[in-house]
């Protein structure tokens, strides 16, 4: 045996070594996706197929198979109910999410002020987040209740006239509603648009400076435009949380006076679960989803394709 | 040393038997709050004194509607536990799904059908057969008054008429007390309503429209003005009723901030917390017009189809023990209800209790015995639901007029029948 050749072994036992680690390089991200891959297809697609069908059956307490083609959406949009939760969900929804970015956004800028104290104030405005909605709800529920809250404060101030009764008003119960949620999520907000200003270069409003720009117009025609990609983040996070609402609602309002602050998900609660109406429920779903779907998709589209030609 | 050895023997044997027959059942209940709990805790021990294992499944919440749906998820996986708190007609619409067993054994062996009233019983039986066992009978249509305030306006006796409740009303307010505790929570809404409807169209015509739901009924002229007494209410009110829990309307009565309250009898369960008496520091008459009509709420435990010999068992024997006299008396005085079993003296209860069971034995004499519809005994879910939609939306609407809730009514019924 002459050096070369067990040299030459070696060398190819060493390749082969290699090409098993190359091929384990390339599979194993691909092995640890898969279970979670494979989790997030049947637990969401799959039942999302599954409450597809479900709400082209005539199902009531429990899931039946007798297909009625789509007479579940034509009783949906036939409900007076449905039509209050969906107005709602536009209302509370479109509110909460521009109150949350302007609050957010003006609290970023002035924290960013380099003021002293920021990280004290930051946690303080972040807090509010760290609550679970239930909590959130019920504080303000007796914040906003005439008889305990805030009008009975500046009443027994001396203001008697004083009124601020939205809880207990079907047409104002809505609003209430946005005032919690967004007590709750501006802070975050602006934790978002803070991380996006700390990252925005310095020389830039050097430069804007010596160009002669204002503060006001840095901010709007520089900062925000940077900031893009922050604000595509927090609609995308208040978008879903405004969907998704269900535990405020239960602790605030509990979907009432009468069903008057009744959201797209309580109705989908209600109907599915505690009215033996898994048809007519499922037929709801699919409709939020589609809802969704309606708003992300060109949304989602417009932001990615731009920042892949950008 | 011989009789010892058989007994000893004989002991072993039973030991052996009550071995063989017993087992695990799973109980699924709502009886979470206070006196319900421990009343619960009591059956428990009693079942597991003839040898069985109660596996304890409360689901707390909503009047059930959260164990209801706990239930049916575990249906939907194929296991659902043994026994489910389950009342009214959804016990027929488990029943017709082929979930629920047969109890006739027991039943026949202890003779329900000679104490039980059959009205009620009636709920318990799929296909003539009992599947399920009544536990308490509530009564819904109680109007609750705190005599203190009733004084303090000037008044002598509740009122027996919708008038003279509004007169009265009128009086309690200018005295500077709420006339009617109520919470705005649609459940209390209808509960509300239904009594109203009992008062202003008897017991026929609130069979007709809530049990029938006839759309002649439920639109007719009896109804509007049904709604209309109803909505009057709203002005006997104060205007903070959105969203309370019926027990802090309850409270307000308690602290003599209101004076009355129209409730079931789980309200009694406040007041006796608050260490007062009935007919002295507090009062429980009909509400107005119902004085011999009953609307009912009646709890019951539903059997669902076991295979296991030992568990079919401990069903027979859970049953048996709920409807035993001492279960009866002791859980009913906790939880304010009347006993099921019409055999049951109630020499130990408050008067509130005996004028319920004198008032359901008249009302069964003279066919006043009505269904809730706000308590689920009268509907399905899903028209319950329907119903409540209507009548919350309606009484929190200013400018909902009463002929076009009555129209609404109909309609939402159709739709959800």
């Amino acid at each position: 045996m002459t050096p070369t050749d067990s040299l030459s072994r070696a060398s190819s036992r060493r390749a082969g070594r290699r090409s098993l680690a190359g091929t384990l390089e390339r599979v194993l991200p691909r092995l640890v996706v898969a279970p979670s891959l494979a989790v997030a297809l049947f637990f969401v697609y799959g039942y999302m197929l599954w409450t597809f069908i479900l709400s082209l059956t005539g199902s009531r307490m429990l899931p039946q198979y007798n297909f009625v083609g789509l007479e579940q959406y034509a009783r949906l949009f036939a409900n007076e109910r449905w039509h209050v939760a969906a107005t709602n969900l536009v209302v509370f929804g479109g509110l909460f999410i521009a109150i949350c970015l302007v609050l957010g956004l003006a609290l970023a800028i002035f924290l960013d002020q380099r003021i002293r104290q920021e990280g004290a104030l930051r946690t303080i405005y972040l807090y509010p987040m760290a609550l679970s909605l239930i909590v959130t709800g019920v504080v303000w529920r007796w914040l906003l209740n005439p008889s305990l809250g805030i009008e009975a404060l500046v009443q027994s101030w001396g203001f008697e006239n004083f009124r601020f009764d939205w809880l207990v008003d079907p047409d104002m119960a809505i609003y209430t509603l946005v005032i919690a949620a967004v007590w709750q999520a501006s802070g975050f907000v602006m934790a978002l648009f803070l991380a996006g200003l700390r990252g925005i270069d310095d020389s830039l409003f050097k430069a804007a400076a010596l160009d002669g720009a204002s503060l006001p117009r840095v901010y709007w025609r520089i900062v925000l435009p940077c900031l893009r990609p922050v604000v595509f983040s927090a609609v995308m996070i208040l978008a879903h949380i405004a969907i998704k609402s269900f535990d405020l609602v239960m602790a605030l309002t509990g979907g009432g006076p009468g069903y008057a602050t009744d959201l797209p998900a309580t109705f989908m609660y209600a109907h599915t679960f505690t009215r033996g109406q898994i048809g007519l429920g499922s037929a709801s779903a699919i409709m939020m989803l589609c809802g969704v779907l309606a708003i992300l998709i060109p949304y989602l589209y417009s932001e990615l394709r731009e920042r892949k030609h950008g | 040393m011989k009789p010892l050895y058989t007994l000893a023997a004989g002991a072993a044997l039973a030991a052996a038997v009550t071995q063989a027959n017993a087992a695990e059942i799973e109980v699924l209940h709502w009886w979470t709050s206070g006196g319900e709990a421990k009343a619960a805790n009591l059956l428990k021990q009693k079942l597991e004194a003839k040898g069985h294992t109660w596996k304890d499944f409360a689901v707390a919440g909503g009047g059930g509607d959260s164990a209801m749906t706990v239930l049916k998820s575990r249906a939907i996986s194929g296991n659902p536990p043994a026994v489910a708190q389950i009342k009214g007609p959804l016990i027929q619409e488990w029943g017709e799904m082929g979930f629920l067993g047969n109890i006739d054994k027991v039943a026949r062996e202890e003779n329900w059908d000679s104490f039980l009233p059959p009205e009620l019983s009636a709920y318990d039986k799929v296909d003539g057969h009992y599947a399920a066992v009544p536990v308490n009978i509530h009564r819904i249509n109680w109007l609750w008054a705190n005599p203190e305030v009733l004084e303090k306006s000037g008044i002598d006796s509740l009122p027996k008429t919708w008038d003279e409740f509004f007169a009265d009303a009128k009086k309690i307010r200018d005295a500077g007390f709420v006339p009617l505790a109520h919470g705005g929570q649609p459940w209390q809404d209808a509960t509300v309503f239904e009594v109203v409807l009992m008062g202003v169209g008897g017991a026929d015509f609130y069979r007709k429209a809530f049990v029938d739901l006839d759309p002649e009924a439920l639109t007719s002229d009896t109804m509007v003005k049904a709604l209309k007494t109803f909505k009057k209410l709203r002005g006997a009110m104060d205007p903070d009723i959105a969203g309370r829990d019926w027990n802090i309307a309850t409270s307000m009565v308690i602290s003599g901030k209101a004076a009355m309250q129209i409730m079931g009898d789980w309200a009694k369960g406040e007041f006796t917390a608050a260490g007062m008496t009935p007919s002295e520091d507090y009062l429980c008459e009909a509400a107005p017009m119902t004085e011999h009509m009953f609307s009912y709420n009646v709890d019951s435990f539903a059997m669902f189809k076991v295979d296991d010999k030992g568990k079919q068992q401990a069903q027979m024997d859970l049953a048996g023990l709920i409807l035993s006299k001492d279960f009866q008396t002791t859980f009913n005085k906790a939880k304010g209800s009347i006993p099921v079993r019409m055999d049951v003296p109630l020499d130990d209860f408050d008067a509130c209790a005996k004028s319920s069971r004198e008032a359901f034995d008249a009302a069964q004499a003279q066919g006043g015995l009505v269904p809730s519809l706000a308590h689920g005994m009268a509907v399905s879910a899903s028209v319950q639901g329907a119903v409540f939609d209507v009548i919350t939306n309606f009484f929190n609407d200013p400018d909902m007029p009463a002929e076009k809730a009555a129209e609404r009514l109909a309609s939402a019924v159709r739709a959800a029948g």
